[in-house]
This record gives C-alpha cells, structure tokens and sequence, in this order.
C-alpha cells in the first residue's frame, strides 16, 4: 500500500506531497498524521504541496480535517508552495481552507510556524508568572 | 459568348477610369490627407479591371465565378486597409457607388439619346449592388476586429501587477471587475506571488466605478486565493460611497483588511513586515 512518508523534525512534522493525491492516499495520511503527532506530541504540521497539480473538493475537505484534528492535538498546521492553479480551482469550488494557516514556501512556512509556537509558549509563560 | 457591354466598357476604360476618380476626389466626404491621389488612382484602376472582366461574361450574376471571387478580394482588401485607417462607412462605401455613375455616364454618350439599354444598366446595378454590400459586411467585420483587439488591449493594460516594496505588490485595479477580468487579475497576482515571494499584496480599487454583490463576491474570491497561496491580501482605495453601497447591499468585507487609501495599506504592509520608515537624521550645516 503506497503511503506518504512523514519526517519528524524536532517539534515538527514534515509532509511532503510529491504525488497526485488519490482518495486512498490521503485518507492514509490524514490518520498517520494524527497517529503521528499523538505519537510525538508535535507542536507544529508542515505540509508541502508545490508538487500538487490537480486538486478536487474531497483533497479540499481533507486538508481542512487534517488542519482541525491537529488544532485539537495542539498541533499548528500550516500547508505551504500551493499553486495558483490549485488556489483559484478551491477558491471556485468554495473552499477557502479558513482553519488552514498558509505560506509561500517551506521556508516561510518553518518561521511562521516557529512564531506561533513561540507566542503559545510565551503565554504559557505569562501564565506561570501570573500563577506565582 | 462576350458580352457586348462588356466589350464596350473595356474599350472605354481609360475614360471610365478618370471620371472614376473624379467623382471620388469630388466627394466631400473624403479625407485626402488619408489616402494620396496616387494610391486611389492605383487601387481604382485595379478593381475596375476586375470588375470589366466580369461584366465580360455572360453570367455577370454568379458570384461564385473566378473573376467575381477576384474582384471581391481585391475590394475585400481595400476595404479592410481603409477600415483599419479609421474612414468613414461613407468614405468607403463612396469608392463602389460612384463606379456604378462612372459606368453609366460613360455609357450615356455612347448610346445614341443617351439611352443606355435597361438590361445593361441593370445588369450593371445588380453587380454594383452586390460589391457594395461585401463591402459594408467587409467593412464591419474589420471594426469589429479593431474593437476586440482593443477590449483585449485595454484588459491586458489595466492589469498590471507592480512590486513596490520587497515582499510588498500592489495591483491597482481601473475599470469593472466582471468575472473574466477577476480570472486574468487573480492568475496574473497569483503568479507574480509565485515568482517574487511576496508575502503582502494590496488590491487597490479606487479605479473601480461601483461596487455591486458581484464585485465584491470576485474581490473576497481573490483576497481568499492569496490567502490560501499564504500571503496576505489587503484592500485600499475604498470610496466612501463604495463603503456604503457595501454595507447597504449587506456585503461582509468583516474577514478582509481593508484601509481607505494605498498609503496606509503600505503602512500597515510594513508593519506586518516589520519595517519602519523615517526621516534620515539631518545633515549637520558643515
């Protein structure tokens, strides 16, 4: 059974879609992400898809599920290198990805990921500080 | 078997010919700064022999034969040429209507009485007649041309997509978004996204008329895309009478950054970059 690979990088996941995404696929990945991040307690889901040419509407409501079951894991995604093809396609197709945070390339996407983990620590911090 | 009106006329060519173009340079209506008198001379003489040799034949009617098909590509290509110069419908209609009174005032002084044969002067109008409309559907056809040429011009113009900053772009939109101008203004922001790494583009609409449901449906549309790229959009250029047209028609803009002019939307757009701008430190006098 084909899968796509998932790397663990410190606090975060990386997946990189290299292929067509069919149905079977990214059912696959939706739950070994979440395997994935319950596994490691991951902070932070980086998903790759500059490589996607063609999107349908299921491809569409399974990165919006895969982006709230990692927000319910405490886990921030953040789908990156989407085409502008893909875009304008989930655009008419009326799926704007609300809960999906977005960036131009996995560079990007890293530092935002970095300054989201970065603003929950620091309320976390202020939250002890308060507690003392 | 010739036609003898044919015949005639061929003989009589030359002085076709001149009152020809005597009663076209006699028309008001023509622009001589736009066409010399060598050239109308050049073209007339061309398109009256074409069109002796079909009065030649016997079937002067049948415009399926080679001479008529020749005549009409030599008129299809005046015609086209003359359009493209920005004439008149009359400036050119002028040019296959006056041949038909070059014919007939030549042919009077040949008949004795100045009788011509209703039968030759008839078959003289149907020919004419049936020039001059290939030449008006000629004639329009090359407008039409003209003006898709220019509506296709004036969409590719009216989008262009600028960098103003690093990281920064700005697409001032001028005239109405309807649905094909939002797929050519979103794929060419989309790219230029792509190509440049810009996280922050601000759509300016103060060259926008009006703002209808559909307008704003397109815009959201396109601040949505670029957010789903991972950039962020930012609307300027909001007239307060676009403001309220906006709220009247119950539009929700609540999910969109939008500031009033372009300068506070590169204020802001700096922000988010973190970037300042300041005055430099004065020069010392000395």
């Amino acid at each position: 059974m084909d899968k796509i690979p998932i790397l663990k990088m410190g606090d975060y996941l990386l997946v990189t879609i290299q292929v067509d995404l069919y149905d079977r696929l990214a059912l696959n990945l939706e739950s070994d992400l979440v395997n994935m991040i319950n596994k490691h307690s991951s902070k932070g889901v980086l998903i790759d898809i500059s490589a996607v040419n063609i999107v349908d509407s299921f491809m569409g409501r399974i990165l919006g599920n895969i982006a709230q079951m990692s927000k319910i894991l405490d886990a921030h995604t953040v789908v990156v290198g989407m085409q502008p093809a893909v875009a304008i396609t989930l655009i008419e197709l009326g799926l704007p990805l609300s809960g999906v945070h977005t960036a131009l390339n996995v560079e990007k996407g890293m530092a935002l990921l970095q300054e989201k983990l970065l603003l929950d620590s620091t309320v976390i911090a202020d939250d002890t500080d308060d507690n003392t | 078997m010739a036609s003898p009106i044919g015949q005639l006329l061929q003989k009589k060519s030359k002085t076709v010919l001149e009152s020809w173009i005597n009663i076209q340079l006699q028309d008001d209506g023509l622009k001589e700064e736009l066409l010399s008198n060598q050239e109308i001379r050049k073209q007339s003489e061309e398109f009256l022999q074409s069109v002796i040799s079909i009065l030649k034949k016997e079937d002067s009617q049948n415009t399926e034969s080679p001479e008529f098909e020749k005549a009409a590509e030599i008129l299809t290509e005046i015609t086209t040429s003359r359009a493209m110069q920005g004439y008149t419908p009359r400036e050119t209609g002028v040019f296959v209507f006056s041949l038909k009174e070059a014919f007939l005032s030549v042919l009077e002084k040949e008949f004795k009485d100045g009788l011509v044969p209703y039968a030759d002067s008839q078959k003289i109008n149907k020919l004419i007649d049936a020039l001059a409309i290939l030449t008006f559907e000629t004639f329009i056809s090359s407008r039409e041309e003209v003006i898709l040429r220019q509506t296709s011009e004036i969409s590719e113009i009216s989008t262009p997509v600028i960098r103003v900053w690093d990281g920064i772009l700005a697409l001032p939109i001028i005239g109405t978004l309807d649905s094909a101008r939002t797929q050519v203004v979103m794929e060419n922001l989309l790219m230029k996204i792509v190509e440049t790494e810009s996280t922050i583009a601000i759509l300016d609409i103060s060259g926008v008329p009006a703002v209808d449901s559909l307008v704003a449906q397109h815009l959201i549309k396109t601040v949505s895309a670029t957010r789903l790229m991972g950039a962020e959009c930012i609307i300027s250029g909001i007239r307060p009478e676009i403001a309220q047209t906006i709220v009247h028609l119950g539009i929700d803009l609540a999910n969109i950054n939008t500031k009033a002019s372009l300068a506070h939307a590169l204020r802001s757009a700096f922000m988010m970059l973190k970037l300042e701008v300041r005055k430099t430190a004065e020069k010392p006098k000395f």
